[in-house]
């Protein structure tokens, strides 16, 4: 059996940029698409978060796809920027495309009406097959929808497809709107930040929701050797809230020791850690105590959510593609918001830009539902 | 239907009833069956009926029992009930099963299981895929059970196969083929 996928091409689609590249620089040079909105479509008051501002109101992308909707656009051109830069031919019979999404078009529930009428065109296998079609995919897409952990998983499925050989090629795409329905949800929860959010820190009090698509296009071709692969991954349940995460971090940390395993590591090997950092006080204190559980308090991490938000089914991709860009060009990117350690547990983070040289990271995500999921980057 | 035999038989027609009605039959007392959305009961009381009283004997280590679960409508009969209260206070209850993974996350609670989870979207329950899947966390040793299928409900709909799959094979266990799987499916 192969092991790991070769990372071949990629793409975010954000208010940061439109390709990783204008991502990576905006970020790096301490801009962020976070900033207060006003959009009463969304919510009565102002509200912070990083929106996009194309396609909303009929005001169409600049390359809009007939009969899609404003979800099934943001991936559409995620992906063809990905296949583009990596001359990935979608039209190959060993070449699957695997859709992340926590909501897709459940903007449309909004039009009211007859609501059950609706499924089919709400359905993200709907939204999967248009783009599938769109690009001329030879087999049926495949769908994950599994919280915020959408984007991680969708990316171990792909390493999994690509290790049993059932694919050569596997574009994994991501993306998620913020519509009325996600950040009524997530204010009815109390955890929205009404500043630009604060990952670890003790001034911390919730997260910025974002809007987002990215795609990674992973591969089994040898010729891809000398590429950044991923090289270990793996999803832990904590079994003990549907909504509040783990008290001791104990199966974030299963996750990442699982992992690293695949991935015939240890812990010591690791140099880098992309962390979930949402920035409410159970996430990020359940986060440091699973890092320092998996002897990981001494590597540097940080978490990206100050420049993207929480971009739900597109964070796990978006987050991979900036670690490997991080360890493509030796720069840690800073965490912005951080100041002082609000965790019980030491990490070592920091909201200046770093160089390092980085072999080995780790990325992980946590969700509702309980899911943990954690993959690692090698070169 | 458990195992190819009639299991119980819900004189009910709407389906919140029907799924009292089997909670009430399995009487599990578990008050927190109540507060879940109408996909976790589903799963959750399908799960109960599949696991039976036995699998807790067999104590396989909590993080080698994976979840890997599919439907097609996600958690839209919860995303509907869930936006008609945004008009006036939105439920923080009802928002956190807006996700179709939670029923995997209750029956992970229940029975204390921590090891792989997947939540796929299908337009119809496809086997293959399944089993192709939980084949590899069993081949890899990442599991050594999985309970797995598929678990749907929208409006008036309530459709649920959940197979129990252990890598070592258990007297009277059926093999674990697309072929078996949608045969009990049917």
């Amino acid at each position: 059996m192969r092991k790991g996928a070769f990372i071949v091409a990629d793409n975010i689609y954000s208010p940061a940029g439109s390709t990783t590249r204008e991502n990576f620089e905006t970020i790096i040079g301490g801009g962020s698409g976070v900033r207060t909105h006003e959009d009463i479509s969304i919510s009565k008051t102002p509200f912070v978060a990083s929106l996009i501002g194309e396609g909303r109101n009929g005001k169409h992308f600049p390359d809009s796809v007939k009969g899609f909707s404003r979800f099934e656009n943001l991936l559409t051109l995620s992906v063809q920027d990905a296949l583009r830069s990596g001359n990935v031919d979608p039209k190959e019979e060993k070449t699957l495309l695997i859709i992340s999404s926590t909501k897709g078009n459940i903007s449309m529930l909004e039009s009211g009406g007859d609501q059950i009428a609706k499924a089919d065109a709400i359905s993200l296998v709907a939204s999967a097959k248009k783009i599938a079609a769109h690009f001329q995919f030879q087999h049926q897409p495949l769908v994950i929808s599994n919280a915020c952990i959408s984007g991680l998983l969708a990316i171990i499925t792909a390493k999994r497809l690509i290790e049993s050989d059932s694919y050569e090629t596997v574009v994994v795409a991501g993306a998620d709107e913020i519509t009325s329905f996600i950040f009524s949800g997530f204010q009815s929860f109390q955890a929205l930040s009404d500043t630009v959010c604060r990952p670890f820190d003790a001034a911390r009090k919730g997260i910025n929701l974002g809007e987002g698509a990215a795609t990674i296009i992973l591969s089994g071709n040898d010729k891809y050797e000398g590429n950044i692969r991923i090289s270990g991954g793996s999803v832990r349940n904590d079994a003990n809230h549907i909504s509040g995460p783990s008290r001791t971090g104990e199966e974030l940390f299963l996750a990442i020791n699982s992992a690293l395993d695949e991935a015939g590591l240890k812990s010591s090997e690791i140099e880098f850690i992309s962390a979930h950092g949402t920035a409410t006080i159970y996430n990020d204190e359940m986060e440091a105590k699973a890092i320092s559980l998996a002897n990981l308090q001494d590597v540097p991490v940080n978490s990206l959510k100050g420049y993207f938000g929480h971009t739900l089914g597109a964070a796990g991709i978006i987050e991979t593609i900036i670690t490997k860009q991080s360890m493509l060009e030796g720069l840690i990117v800073p965490t912005p918001g951080f100041e002082e350690s609000g965790v019980s547990m030491p990490l070592n983070i920091s909201n200046k830009l770093r160089t390092a040289s980085i072999t080995h990271s780790l990325k992980t995500a946590s969700g509702f539902g309980g899911c943990n999921a954690a993959i690692t980057l090698s070169r | 239907m458990r195992n190819g035999e009639l299991y119980f038989k819900a004189g009910s027609e709407d389906p919140s009833s029907i799924l009292a009605e089997i909670y009430e039959h399995l009487l599990p007392a578990y008050p927190k069956f109540y507060k879940m959305d109408q996909l976790s009961k589903l799963g959750w009381l399908a799960t109960e009926i599949l696991l039976g009283p036995e699998f807790r004997y067999k104590n396989y280590p909590a993080d080698k029992v994976g979840i890997v679960l599919s439907n097609a409508n996600a958690s839209l009969d919860t995303d509907i009930r869930y936006y008609d209260t945004v008009k006036d206070i939105a439920s923080p209850a009802l928002f956190v099963y807006t996700l179709p993974n939670i029923v995997a996350g209750e029956i992970s609670i229940r029975h204390r299981l921590k090891g792989e989870n997947a939540f796929f979207i299908f337009d119809h329950f496809n086997a293959g895929f399944i089993q192709q899947y939980v084949s590899g966390l069993l081949n890899n040793d990442n599991l050594q059970a999985c309970i797995c299928g598929w678990v749907e409900t929208l409006g008036k709909q309530l459709d649920a196969a959940l197979f129990l799959v252990e890598k070592t094979p258990n007297a009277g266990a059926v093999g674990f083929t697309p072929a078996i799987m949608n045969q009990i499916y049917q």
